[in-house]
Parts: structure tokens; sequence; C-alpha cells
């Protein structure tokens, strides 16, 4: 299906990273959006409760984060395209319905625009350290899909993806900015509407007396009905059978838990995407996300003057995390050089996945601001020593 | 012995007189032999039977606790959410979906303790839904906790010496935040609470009904109040009908008299009908409402 051209802002614009969200997710086709106010992602529902009402979508400003996350669920079930926006601290209050999300299989995207934490941290000023919370955030096991975009333009273009991949995997799909790239302005190119794939929700062609509302199809992922199609559903976070009643045991457990994961993990080959230059005669691979992969650029120049055949290895889906491609360079390279505004997130995957065929060097950065690039091209120097 | 067995398979043919409203294949429920929470979800099947909305349209909307379960027995649309959160969620199905009549059914804990921020700005809103909130004065699904409707000096097992923390007084809670709907009754009061039931399907806005119900397994117990039935049979006859009461005049004392009826039945616009109403004045014709689910 294309996309709307009613929604679709066509053109050349100059925006900043969050109000690119905002227009990524009308051309999405969005038109659900519940949100509690929060530095640095205000913007973005501001921009959407400025432009809804001509395009005809609802948004609420809710009384927190906790009901903004459960009114979401609800109006995905209700058969809405539902979106919320936040960052730290809303993010952390979300997490009990994220779980609710995962385990009603509720098409969703939340994006984070992330500051300095923990706690009230730096409510203006960028971070990444909420990169592992937000694959293991909400209590129990659940596989969820992550992005991270690096400039607005790919703002715009990540939050159309994330609503693709959240209405055909029925996960919780993130959009994992920072204050930086959420407040830096920039030119952003909006494609004419039959330009832009979208991804329909997939409904069941069975009738009520046929229809289990959590048997999975072939890939895992259960058909959908929406509330007031007569399926007289019910849908529960308790764990339950492929009717969607709870039972209690393990074999439930078992069974569900299992394929939540699976659904992901087994379909990981067509969710991950990376983008990837000269790692070919590379001896030293940079893995990066996010705005630390454009701050990376300098040092990256600085040392390929000085004859370093550094690679590049920018995510674009963080979770699942590429450990195949990274497991394969591992044994070519003889190191990875990890800049995140953390104290080592993503690298503990890095590690993982080069299962110590390669070294692994974090630049790690405590948030604030972003890297020096000296610093990143001090970890080059090192890593090719 | 012929004449026994003929009896009981009498006795097994029969139909369960709510079969087409409740899911069949999950019963028997997990709720105590003479708790409060059956009586009130057969008012509830006599008001949708009452009711000319199509029960395809309604869905219903649950939190956590033993009211919460509700959703997982009737057999409509009906969703299990998280602690507190079924306002929320409600919102969410309502707004996505304005069609919908949506119903959320679910305990004193659930809807006032760990929700309570939720209810008030709902009815501040005034949010189109059917708010059902069933009081038995203490978190029972977890084993009896003292809850923010537990009557003063009640004895719960977080109050073992009785309850020092003044409770809610419901009703006027809802009203002060402008709900368009009030009401009390207790569980027995079955006739008048599903008529009750059946006025708050019928309106538009926020609609509120507490229903005073006995947890017969603890705080009856706790209480050494007798067994579930007598309490709620106490609740019953303890009761003054009083509609149009003053909300002020409303809070529950440990066994005191317990005032029930209507005391709100007003008009105000709807969260929807501001939104619509408000955007096309200011906006006009560029104003576009919303175009309900995706995909129809």
């Amino acid at each position: 299906m294309k996309a709307n051209p009613k929604n679709v802002l066509t053109g050349q614009h100059y925006l900043d990273g969050d109000h690119a969200c905002a227009e990524g997710a009308l051309s999405a086709g969005c038109n659900f959006v519940a949100g509690y106010p929060i530095t640095p992602s205000t913007e973005v529902v501001e921009r959407i409760s400025e432009r809804f009402p001509f395009v005809g979508g609802i948004f609420i400003q809710m009384e927190d984060e906790m009901a903004s996350m459960a009114s979401v669920i609800g109006a995905a079930w209700a058969g809405a395209k539902a979106m919320t926006v936040t960052s730290g601290p809303g993010f952390s209050l979300m997490m009990e319905n994220i779980g609710l999300a995962a385990m009603m299989e509720a098409p969703c995207v939340i994006i984070n625009v992330q500051r300095g934490g923990p706690s009230t941290g730096l409510p203006t000023l960028p971070g990444q350290a909420d990169m592992m919370q937000v694959r293991w955030g909400s209590h129990g096991d659940y596989e969820i899909i992550a992005l991270s975009p690096n400039s607005p333009q790919e703002c715009f273009e990540f939050t159309i993806k994330a609503f693709n991949l959240s209405e055909k995997y029925r996960v919780p799909v993130f959009v994992m900015t920072d204050e930086c790239v959420g407040h830096m302005t920039e030119k952003v190119i909006i494609p004419p509407a039959e330009k832009i794939e979208l991804k329909l929700r997939r409904y069941t062609k069975l009738s009520p007396e046929e229809y289990l509302p959590f048997k999975p199809e072939k890939d895992l992922v259960p058909d959908m009905v929406k509330a007031g199609d007569g399926y007289r559903i019910h849908v529960t976070g308790l764990t339950h059978d492929e009717k969607g009643y709870p039972v209690m045991n393990w074999q439930t457990q078992e069974k569900l838990v299992r394929r939540l994961v699976e659904k992901i993990r087994l379909n990981k080959d067509k969710i991950i995407e990376y983008e990837e230059e000269e790692t070919e005669e590379a001896e030293v691979v940079l893995l990066s996300y996010g705005i630390s992969s454009r701050v990376s650029i300098p040092a990256i120049q600085k040392a390929r003057k000085e004859g370093i055949k550094i690679g590049v290895l920018r995510l674009v889906v963080v979770w699942p995390f590429p450990e195949k491609r990274v497991y394969e360079l591992a044994k070519k390279v003889k190191a990875f050089v990890v800049p995140e505004m953390n104290y080592g997130q993503m690298v503990l995957e890095v590690e993982r996945a080069a299962k110590g065929k390669a070294k692994t060097i974090l630049v790690p950065h405590g948030g604030g601001w972003v890297h020096n690039p000296e610093d990143i091209y001090k970890a080059i120097k090192e890593a090719v020593k | 012995m012929k004449e026994i067995e003929v009896k009981e398979k009498e006795g097994i043919e029969e139909e369960h007189p709510m079969k087409h409203l409740l899911r069949m294949d999950r019963i028997p429920h997990i709720w105590c032999p003479t708790c409060g929470i059956g009586t009130v979800l057969t008012s509830f099947a006599t008001a949708l039977e009452k009711s000319e909305i199509p029960l395809d349209d309604i869905s219903v909307v649950s939190g956590i606790g033993c009211s919460g379960r509700i959703a997982g027995y009737i057999k409509l649309d009906s969703f299990h959410s998280t602690h507190g959160r079924a306002i929320p969620f409600a919102t969410g199905l309502k707004l996505g979906n304005p069609k919908l009549k949506v119903v959320v059914f679910s305990g004193d804990g659930d809807i006032v303790g760990i929700g309570g921020n939720h209810l008030i700005h709902a009815a501040r809103r005034n949010m189109d839904m059917v708010v059902l909130c069933i009081n038995n004065f203490i978190y029972a699904m977890t084993g009896g906790q003292v809850a923010a409707t537990t009557p003063l000096t009640a004895n719960t097992s977080t109050s073992p010496y009785g309850n020092y923390e003044n409770p809610f007084n419901l009703p006027h809670l809802v009203a002060s935040c402008g709900a368009v709907y009030v009401a009390r009754w207790t569980a027995l009061h079955v006739r008048r609470l599903a008529k009750s039931m059946g006025e708050a399907l019928k309106k538009r806005g926020f609609s509120f009904i507490e229903i005073i119900a006995p947890c017969s397994t603890i705080y009856a117990r706790r209480n050494r109040l007798g067994d579930g039935l007598s309490l709620m049979k106490f609740y019953h006859d303890n009761s003054i009908i009083k509609h149009g009461a003053d909300t002020r005049e409303l809070d529950i004392g440990f066994q005191s008299k317990i005032i029930v009826g209507k005391f709100v039945d007003i008009e105000r616009p709807t969260f929807l009908d501001s939104l619509n109403e408000w955007n096309r004045k200011v906006l006009g014709e560029k104003f576009r409402e919303y175009g309900g689910p995706i995909d129809d």
C-alpha cells in the first residue's frame, strides 16, 4: 500500500529530528498519538498536535507515560496506527506496558529521544544510555525491534520503517534517537506519497468460529482482528493459549514465550539492517549507531589519511543485533572500535558476537555532549597498534 | 436408582441462563463462594440484555485483581490489561474506534488505588466510557492488604491492628472531577444495579458506578463478619437509598450505614464532542474529524 498523499508533506524542508519523526509518523499513516510532555522529545507531539486536526488523527496528552503507553495499546487493538514519544524518565515509566504490548502483540511505535541519565540526569542534553533498557527494560522474556537514526532525514525515514516493522511483526518498535539528532536542524526531503511503501496490518480472513487470535501463521505472527469486528476476542497480559485464554502452566508459557521470542529471532535476517563501508580490506572496524556514527567521521577520515585501513559498520536496526555479520568481520579484523554515549552497552553485544576473534575497544562518553572525534581517533590508533 | 440417573442427566443438560454472555469454556470461574462479583456480573448481563446496544460494539476492559478477571469470563471483546491501567487502555480503545461502547470493569484497588490518577483525569475529560468499580474494601487477590477504600478500623493483613488511613469517598471524588453519571449500589441490589448499569450504558460521557461487594474469604473472615452471603446481606440491609444525595456525605465507615442511589446524572460534552466542536470552530472546513480505524 502507498502512503496517503493528504498526510505526506512532499518537498524539501528544513526540519529538526523531532519534527522529522512527526512527519514520518504522519506519512506512515499514524492516526493516534498519546504522549506526556518530556524534554527533549516534546517537539514531536507538538508538531503532531498541530498537524493532526488537518489529517484526521487523534492526539491526546495523557496524564503520565504509563497512561500514554496503555492507551497506545488500546488504540492499536481498536485498529489505529498508534505511537507514543518520550525520553529517559518517561521511558522508564512505560516499561510495564511495553511488556503488555509485547504480550498482547499490539503493533505500535515508541520514539525515545534519549537524554543523559540516570534519573532526571540531563534533560536538555544527549545520551545513548537507554540502548540496553530498550532491549531488556520490561520484565520477562520478549523481543523488540529498535532503530537508531543519525540525522533528521533518517528520523523521518526510520519512523516509517518502524511502523512497517511493527505492523509486520506485531511488536513494539522503537526509534532510538537522542537530544542531539532530535534538536539538529537539517535538510529533510519528503518524497511523494507514491514513493512511500506502507505495510498493512494483516487481518484474518477466517470466521469468528474458526479464528484463534493467537494462532501464528508461518512467520510466527498471528493474524489480527479489531475490537468491534464481532469476533468476541479475549486479550490478556496473562500467559495465554492460542484462543487468548489465560492458562497457568509451564507448557503454555513455553509455547507462548518461545513464539514471542522466535518470531523476531527466526525472522531476524529480514529485519536486520546496517550500512557497511570499506570493510573488505579493513584491519579495524568502527561499529557505531545514531549520533556517534556521525561524530566518528572526522576520526575515520584522519585515520584513513594516515593509511589506516578502517571499515565502518553502522547499525540502522540496533535490535535485533547483527551478530552473524560481526562474527564474520571479527575473523578478519584486528579490532572493533565502538564509540557510544554510555559506559558500555552495545559494545557488550559486539564483544559477545566477536567471540574473542577480535579485540573490542569501547570509546565511552557519559553523555551531555557528543564525543570529541580526537578520542575516537586515539582509539583507532590503539586498535591497529 | 434409575430416577437418580435421570435427574443427574437433566441437571447436566440444564443450560446456564447467561450462556450466551459468558465464555462457558472458562467456567468454573476463580471467584470464592459467596463473593459479590458474580452477582454484579449477573446484573451487568441483565443490563446488556435490556440495552439496545449491539453486543459486538461493546468492549470490556479490566485491570488486575479479582474483579479484573471479569474480562476473561464475559463473551464480548475483552481486554485484561495491566494493574491500574484499564482506564487509559479503554481511552485508547474508545478514541481508536469511537463507535465502540467501552466498559471498564475492575476493582477498587485497581481503579482507585494504583490507577487513581487515570480515574480523575478520565472523569475530568468526560471520556466516553462506563466505569464499574467493585469495591470490596481490600486488596483481595493478593491476600487482603489495606486499600485506599478500607474503612477506618477495619482489619487487613497490612493493617493487622486496624486501619488508621482515611478512605476515599468514591462518588464524591469522581463527581467533583466532572463525571456525568455517578451511582452507588451494593451487590445485592441486583435489579436497581442492573437498571443503573443500563442508564450508564446509554449515557454519553464518563459514567461511574461504585458497587459495594463482600470479600467473603478475606475481608469477612479477618473482620469476623460471617460468610460472604451474610455480609452481602448486611451491606444491603444497612443501605439507605438517597437519590441525589450530597456526594460530600457519602463516606463509608466500618460496618456503617451505606448511602446508595443515583447521585449525579447531568449532560456535558464528551472529550470527543469537545475536540470535534472546538476544532471545527477554530479551523473551519480544514478540520478533518478522526476517520476511525485504518482499513475499515
